[in-house]
């Protein structure tokens, strides 16, 4: 039951990743849109997202409550030491959901717009920014319980270079994802190709970012290079991303279907997840003394365990059918309730 | 103020933001559903215009609430480290299957709301309605989680260690079905008059009287029927509290002395006085309250001869805030028999007397309410929430023991508190907005469809 639940775990995680990133790229790619074409974007962006958004953001709920209801030392020690971080994400959380909602739903349209534009603009790229610094801090073995100052407690772990930069490689990874999937969304051939160069800028933003990381992580003593090629799945992974990457390239550029560029994005960006977390599994984080803080150790008794894979399996069997028929009813472009 | 008084206020800003989006959110859909369906049974737009107008409600309030109550479920571990440590695998079922139903709500809502014209009108319906059934199944699912802590079960506790872990055990508490039936007749009474005192502000006004007027018969219905089952639900509640938490029962009624012939105390303010001289012992009572003999034993054991226990038999190093327990129950107490004695002319005017909800007073006394409902619940978790202090699990488990070692909690404490004064003052902003707009965006009566 215990690989159920960590499955579970795992899969919400990359679904966030996929589906809530997605929706956090759009907004970073309206910010890098010109004021000229801003509202278009705006616009495709509303009806692309706007049926599914508020489920592709539940993906987070069900991973933290699966994190502190099977894993609490887990939840506990990450609460504990980045509690900074995690309230700029939630900051972020609440200005972005609010603020998309409220330029929608405001029946007066004035320059109220501005406001829950920039609102929305700046908190998505803020909360994917903090959310890779999170992941970070999680996988470079910062976080120093022993430690006896308030900085070396809660502000090194996280505010560090190597941080930032997987920050600003998951940032690009969102828009990535958004610009490829709104290829699909354009109905004109003019917004198709503005999509498709935002998709290989970002590409190759993240890339360069993807290399920034590597080279940082030196700073942060620890040897990532080792960590993703030390073992065969790593390899195979980075290899498989870069196939599939090229083959998106291929795609965008002769205008390819949009089911396969989708999914070629998707290919890649659980790859790179799973060339970070193989290396470390079962360990979920590392501290400062080189402790692992592994999932099969650090858990929740049988009990509760066994509970919870009833509840996540009962549940997707209600969730699961019911949301893709949501995806399936609007994968055309929606017509929104109120022009 | 400390950190560990900041980590706690910071708690109950959170709660009390999110305990009004939430029930609006979960109360809204119904409204909507039955607006709904009045307009496919019968045809008449006007229906269709107050489901349209009130399903942006529901938006706008099902993010909020989502919002801050993702802020939440990140705060049970970012304030109260030590609690969630132990408690998580404990009552992680209502966690995870309020998960679930949360879920079924986002997705309803993205059929509802993007599904007009696109759906088959009775599925696109039936979204509609699943999005108050999941709501409600949240409510009841997570209030769960709060009554293990007033009634904690399913686990054996020794030399401070928990195990043999029942977590179906801990969600069927004994506190829980009680807790969860007072809390959703709450949640209709208070945002069903709200709703309505809104549309009967506008019928005072004059403005769209046969939109606004629909609209508020509909609100006010259900507001008045939940309100009339409220007091017995509030029996079972106070006879649950006497049962399991006897410190809180003494406290909400302000009852030093452990008697029998217990009396009813109305109003009344908690006062410690020192001794004139000679004895050390602390005088406590309450004063200027109007008692009426013998009901509280009457009310809480069946009995009038029935002992109580009051305060005095509790070890003073457990007593709850006793001041700010017995006003906050005084006021919710208070606010419901008022909405128990609206809801009793609410109906009459509804069904019997209609031509009362033109007159001026009948609406007046509407407006007034708008705030009520809601003010009884903050009250009613403050006497919850503070009447469990010292514990963070009852007797188990103290909230000082809990709290993060983080320190400077009282800044996070200032800033969020800005964040959801600012946030609520937007939701009304909003609000305003859309009631403004209504002439404009369904006085047209466009063609049927």
């Amino acid at each position: 039951m215990l690989s159920i639940v960590i499955i579970y775990l795992y899969l919400s995680l990359l679904l966030y990743m996929l589906l809530g990133g997605a929706d956090f790229g759009a907004g970073i790619l309206e910010m890098f849109t010109s004021s000229r074409n801003q509202p278009r974007t705006r616009r495709i962006t509303y009806l692309a997202i706007g049926p599914v958004w508020e489920a592709n953001h539940m993906w987070l709920i069900i991973f933290i409550v699966i994190l502190f209801v099977g894993f609490p030392q887990i939840y506990t020690t990450l609460t504990t030491y980045l509690h900074i971080p995690l309230l700029l994400m939630l900051l972020g959380i609440i200005l972005r959901g609010t603020a998309f909602i409220f330029r929608h739903y405001d029946a007066v349209r004035d320059r109220m717009q501005t406001v829950y534009n920039a609102i929305f603009v700046y908190s998505s790229f803020i909360t994917p920014m903090i959310l890779g610094m999170i992941a970070g801090a999680v996988i470079s073995g910062n976080i120093d319980p022993n430690a006896d100052h308030f900085p070396d407690l809660y502000l090194k772990p996280w505010l560090n270079v190597f941080c930032f930069m997987v920050g600003l490689f998951t940032v690009a990874l969102c828009a990535f994802l958004a610009a490829v999937y709104l290829i699909g969304e354009a109905v004109t051939p003019y917004d198709q190709r503005r999509f498709v160069s935002k998709a290989i800028v970002s590409n190759i933003l993240a890339l360069l970012a993807g290399i920034g990381v590597f080279l940082t992580s030196h700073w942060a003593h620890f040897s990532l290079w080792q960590w993703i090629f030390g073992n065969l799945v790593g390899r195979f992974a980075i290899i498989a991303a870069l196939i599939s990457l090229g083959w998106l390239w291929y795609g965008c550029i002769k205008g390819k279907r949009k089911l396969l560029l989708r999914v070629l994005a998707c290919f890649q960006v659980t790859m790179i997840l799973l060339a970070v977390g193989y290396h470390h599994f079962p360990d979920f984080m590392v501290l400062h003394n080189g402790e692992h803080i592994s999932l099969f150790i650090h858990r929740a008794p049988d009990t509760t365990i066994d509970a919870l894979a009833w509840a996540l399996l009962g549940g997707s069997l209600f969730i699961l059918p019911f949301l893709i028929y949501l995806f399936y009813s609007f994968r055309e472009p929606a017509q929104a309730d109120m022009q | 103020m400390d950190d560990f008084l900041a980590a706690r206020a910071q708690m109950g800003v959170s709660l009390g933001f999110h305990i009004i989006f939430a029930c609006i959110g979960m109360v809204m859909p119904f409204f909507m559903a039955v607006a709904h369906y009045n307009w496919l049974r019968t045809g008449d737009v006007c229906y269709k215009n107050i489901t349209r107008a009130w399903s942006r409600g529901v938006a706008i309030f099902f993010v909020t609430g989502a919002v801050s109550g993702t802020m939440l479920s990140f705060e049970l571990g970012l304030l109260w480290p030590g609690f969630m440590k132990y408690a998580g695998p404990i009552i992680g079922m209502p966690f995870s299957l309020e998960g679930t139903a949360f879920f079924i709500e986002a997705i309803a809502l993205g059929f509802y709301l993007y599904g007009w014209e696109k759906l088959n009108k009775w599925f696109h319906w039936y979204t509609g309605l699943l999005i108050g059934l999941s709501g409600l199944a949240s409510g009841i699912l997570v209030v769960s989680a709060n009554a293990w802590m007033n009634s904690p079960t399913g686990f054996i506790y020794e030399n401070g260690r928990f195990s043999h872990i029942n977590p179906w055990k801990a969600m069927y508490n004994a506190a829980w079905i009680p807790e969860a039936l007072h809390m959703i007749l709450a949640a209709f009474v208070a945002t069903g008059f709200a709703v309505a005192g809104v549309h009967a502000w506008m019928l005072y006004r004059r403005k769209n009287t046969d939109f606004h007027l629909k609209a508020f018969r509909i609100a006010v219905s259900f507001a008045a029927i939940a309100a009339l089952l409220q007091p017995f639900s509030g029996d079972f509640a106070a006879r649950s509290v006497a049962k399991l938490q006897p410190a809180k029962l003494a406290a909400m009624e302000g009852l030093f002395y452990t008697q029998s012939h217990a009396p009813l105390s109305m109003g009344g303010i908690w006062s410690a006085t020192l001794p004139a001289s000679g004895s050390d012992s602390i005088v406590y009572q309450l004063r200027y309250a109007i008692e009426i003999p013998d009901m509280l034993s009457i009310l809480v054991h069946g009995k009038a001869n029935a002992i109580v226990t009051g305060l005095d038999h509790i070890p003073k190093n457990e007593w709850p805030p006793v001041g700010v327990v017995h006003v906050a129950y005084q006021i919710m107490v208070a606010l419901g028999i008022l909405l128990f004695l609206l809801a009793i002319i609410s109906l009459c005017g509804v069904w019997k007397y209609r031509k009362w909800m033109h007159k001026s007073w009948f609406l007046k006394w509407h407006i007034i309410a708008i705030p009520a409902g809601f003010l009884a619940i903050e009250a009613g978790w403050t006497v919850t929430e503070v009447g469990r202090q010292p514990w963070i699990i009852d007797h188990i488990m103290r909230t000082a023991d809990a709290v993060t070692p983080m320190p400077g909690i009282v800044y996070t404490f200032y800033f969020f508190t800005w964040i959801y004064l600012m946030l609520s003052a937007m939701v009304i902003f909003l609000l305003y907005r859309q009631i403004k707009m209504v002439p404009v965006l369904y006085d047209v009566v466009p063609d049927k469809n």
